[in-house]
């Protein structure tokens, strides 16, 4: 689960990371009437605003200025806010700016980059700082590794301020600021472990002309195995950020992503779904989804799997691809004869089954009536929806 | 020969009493798989339906102490499955399987860190995985036992029904397995490619090896070194994912092409680069393998 930047940052705030002063607006008149707010407590006329969506490089994109006064701030308010803001994250259409966050400026003297996650080799969590703030951290791994310094947290033991000062000097930071950093990153760290963080990423980090540390931004990515120990967070999903059927999926816990193809994919396990995906390509068609329906898929569950692929309508053909181990054969052939009756068919269907009670399950399906294509096998059902869908 | 599981396992289950736990058990039994005890903190004393026979326990300690358990399965929900873990490694068991899918990246990352600092010596497999299968033998997890055919490949996979079509796959050209490895779908887990083909490079009933991968993480990258400076035995692998967008969880936790890392095309240029045959299509896993041999 991802949340905004200015949930990231009133997550710091709880944990005593320094952020700046800022407000998050829902609309024009909100982000309008923040404005003299953050200049009075500021002290300054100087104003950031910040479009709000899940999607990184917004700076490039337009969606981050920075205003000397008034009424640059409330020329800017008018031209992000509702915007259609593309980075290269959000794909070609962009995404709608439906809140903004207006923040002080700061003084800033050096720009850095913070980021926490899993290192999988090592199985533990990692604290990575650059020099290159403001630069994507893959690039800067590509161009210039080297730029890139690491401490390990050991379970545990956990954060130990040696690490913010191996990490602090490495970075070219003083004495005070090193001192900051310390205390930064003691909560920085207690806050990704206590909150199931996967991702923790501040880029930039700043350093202020009075030695002071501050996030200037907050990406957070949270553990989604993990989010039962946080029901808080359920406020701040932003399901305008999502898509619709991928939510759908969730509520009937089925694993979907949305893709471009045009052949809709009914799989059980994710490794066989990544397949058959793959194996579609192999035959020269375009996958409409990933979608797992999991080990132990009933009638409801399928049906419900049938509905969401149904309802793409780039979708001109569908694929089933069962191996049924624990979960018989005929039993999906069930789900799957239930399904179309109640949603209906207006796509070939190719059917793969293998694996336990094949055979019956392979009958139920020849006497159901339906228009279903049986397939010998997998390379057989990909040839075949591949050329259905054409 | 086989390797981690054979016919002197004797299985602990822990979370026998729930649904799955029983079912798994009833099916591991009926396979020949020798289990000796349940575990279900509360629950000491309890008869389990068509599994009377099997005491259950309320600690692992007692329960390895009484039966002498050498291998324990993990069907505890996820909230509480990383300290099953720690449970089992603390009574000095050697064989930890965990099938429980779903479980905190955190508590994976501290229950690693107590197995490896404080019993270096036990061998975790998972978690989110089907288990371990030596055919014939001895069957732990949720893999369907009667597809599997005793033989000579050494199968390890991050997918369980890749597994399954794998095996599959290697019955229809006549080839069986020594033992199949499912080693799951998380980003913290126990035994990577590379431990398992360690022991089936030991392992003198096993005279290849077809490894499954998928997106995310390096694990493939640093098998296919690994293999290319000390296995001798022929070695074919598939990886899934080729057409599977960046960024997005696919099913598995572990399964995320992140920051440009953890590519299909990356992991199969380094297997291909270490002389390892890689199958083009999931249709074409076994007939890869049987044209090395």
């Amino acid at each position: 689960m991802k949340i905004h930047e200015y949930q990231g940052k009133e997550l710091f705030r709880r944990y005593g990371v320094p952020v700046p002063f800022g407000i998050a607006a829902m609309s024009v008149e909100e982000a309008k009437a923040a404005v003299p707010k953050v200049q009075k407590e500021s002290g300054s006329n100087v104003v950031v605003v910040k479009a709000q969506i899940h999607a990184g490089g917004r700076g490039k994109g337009g969606g981050v200025k920075v205003c000397k006064n008034t009424a640059d701030a409330e020329k800017a308010i008018d031209s992000i806010f509702g915007m259609q803001l593309v980075t290269h994250q959000t794909g070609p259409a962009g995404k709608k700016v439906q809140r903004l966050l207006v923040e002080q400026g700061l003084d800033i003297q050096h720009e850095y980059y913070l980021g926490i996650t899993l290192d999988r080799a090592s199985g533990r969590v990692t604290v990575m700082a650059s020099t290159e703030g403001g630069m994507e951290i893959e690039e800067v791994a590509a161009k210039s590794p080297e730029k890139i310094i690491k401490e390990q947290i050991t379970p545990a033991v956990g954060w130990q301020d040696f690490q913010a000062r191996n990490l602090g000097f490495a970075l070219g930071l003083d004495g005070k600021q090193v001192r900051a950093l310390s205390t930064f990153l003691r909560s920085l760290t207690r806050c990704y472990t206590e909150m199931d963080c996967s991702l923790l990423e501040i880029n930039p980090l700043v350093t202020t002309g009075d030695g002071r540390v501050l996030a200037l931004d907050s990406k957070i990515n949270f553990d989604d195995n993990a989010t039962y120990r946080h029901p808080e967070l359920s406020d701040w999903r932003d399901l305008s950020e999502e898509d619709p059927a991928e939510v759908e999926a969730k509520k009937f816990s089925l694993s979907y992503i949305n893709l471009d193809g045009t052949i809709g994919c009914m799989v059980n396990g994710a490794g066989l779904a990544m397949s058959t995906m793959d194996i579609i390509k192999h035959y020269g068609g375009e996958p409409a989804n990933f979608l797992d329906v999991g080990g132990g898929a009933t009638a409801e569950k399928v049906t419900a799997a049938f509905k969401i692929i149904t309802r793409d309508p780039n979708v001109k053909a569908i694929f089933v691809n069962i191996f049924g181990g624990i979960m018989k054969c005929d039993t999906i052939a069930d789900g799957v004869i239930t399904a179309v009756k109640e949603v209906g068919l207006e796509v070939p269907l190719v059917v793969r089954l293998e694996g336990t009670n094949v055979e019956m399950g392979k009958k139920l399906l020849a006497e159901s009536g339906l228009k279903i294509a049986a397939a010998a096998d997998m390379a057989d059902g990909a040839k075949k929806v591949v050329e259905l869908a054409k | 020969m086989s390797v981690l599981v054979g016919k002197d396992t004797k299985l602990l289950v822990q979370g026998m009493t729930g649904s799955a736990g029983a079912f798994h058990t009833r099916q591991a039994r009926d396979y020949g798989t020798n289990v000796v005890a349940g575990v279900t903190p509360g629950k000491a004393g309890a008869k389990v339906e068509d599994l009377e026979d099997i005491p259950v326990f309320d600690t692992c300690a007692e329960a390895v102490a009484q039966t002498g358990a050498n291998a324990t399965v993990i069907y505890v929900p996820p909230p509480f499955a990383a300290d099953a873990i720690m449970e089992a490694a603390a009574t000095g068991i050697p064989l930890i399987i965990t099938i429980t899918e779903g479980i905190p990246v955190n508590d994976m990352v501290t229950a690693k860190a107590l197995l490896a600092s404080d019993y270096p010596d036990t061998v975790l497999v998972g978690p989110n995985c089907p288990g371990v299968i030596t055919p014939d033998e001895c069957k732990i997890g949720i893999m369907p036992g009667y597809i599997h055919n005793k033989g000579n490949v050494g199968v390890v996979s991050r997918s369980g029904t890749l597994t399954y079509e794998i095996v599959h796959q290697l019955g229809a050209v006549g080839l069986g397995q020594s033992t199949a490895i499912g080693i799951g779908g998380d980003p913290v887990k126990g035994l990577d490619f590379i431990d398992c083909i360690k022991l089936f490079n030991d392992d003198p009933e096993t005279e290849s090896i077809f490894m499954i991968g998928e997106i995310g993480g390096d694990s493939e990258e640093r098998a296919a070194s690994y293999i290319k400076e000390n296995v001798k035995k022929p070695v074919a692998a598939f990886i899934a994912g080729k057409t599977a967008p960046p960024g997005k969880r696919m099913g598995h936790a572990g399964a995320i092409i992140s920051g440009g890392k953890g590519t299909a095309a990356a992991k199969i240029a380094a297997l291909e680069a270490a002389g390892i045959a890689v199958a083009p299509s999931p249709a074409e896993m076994g007939t890869t393998l049987k044209n090395l041999l």
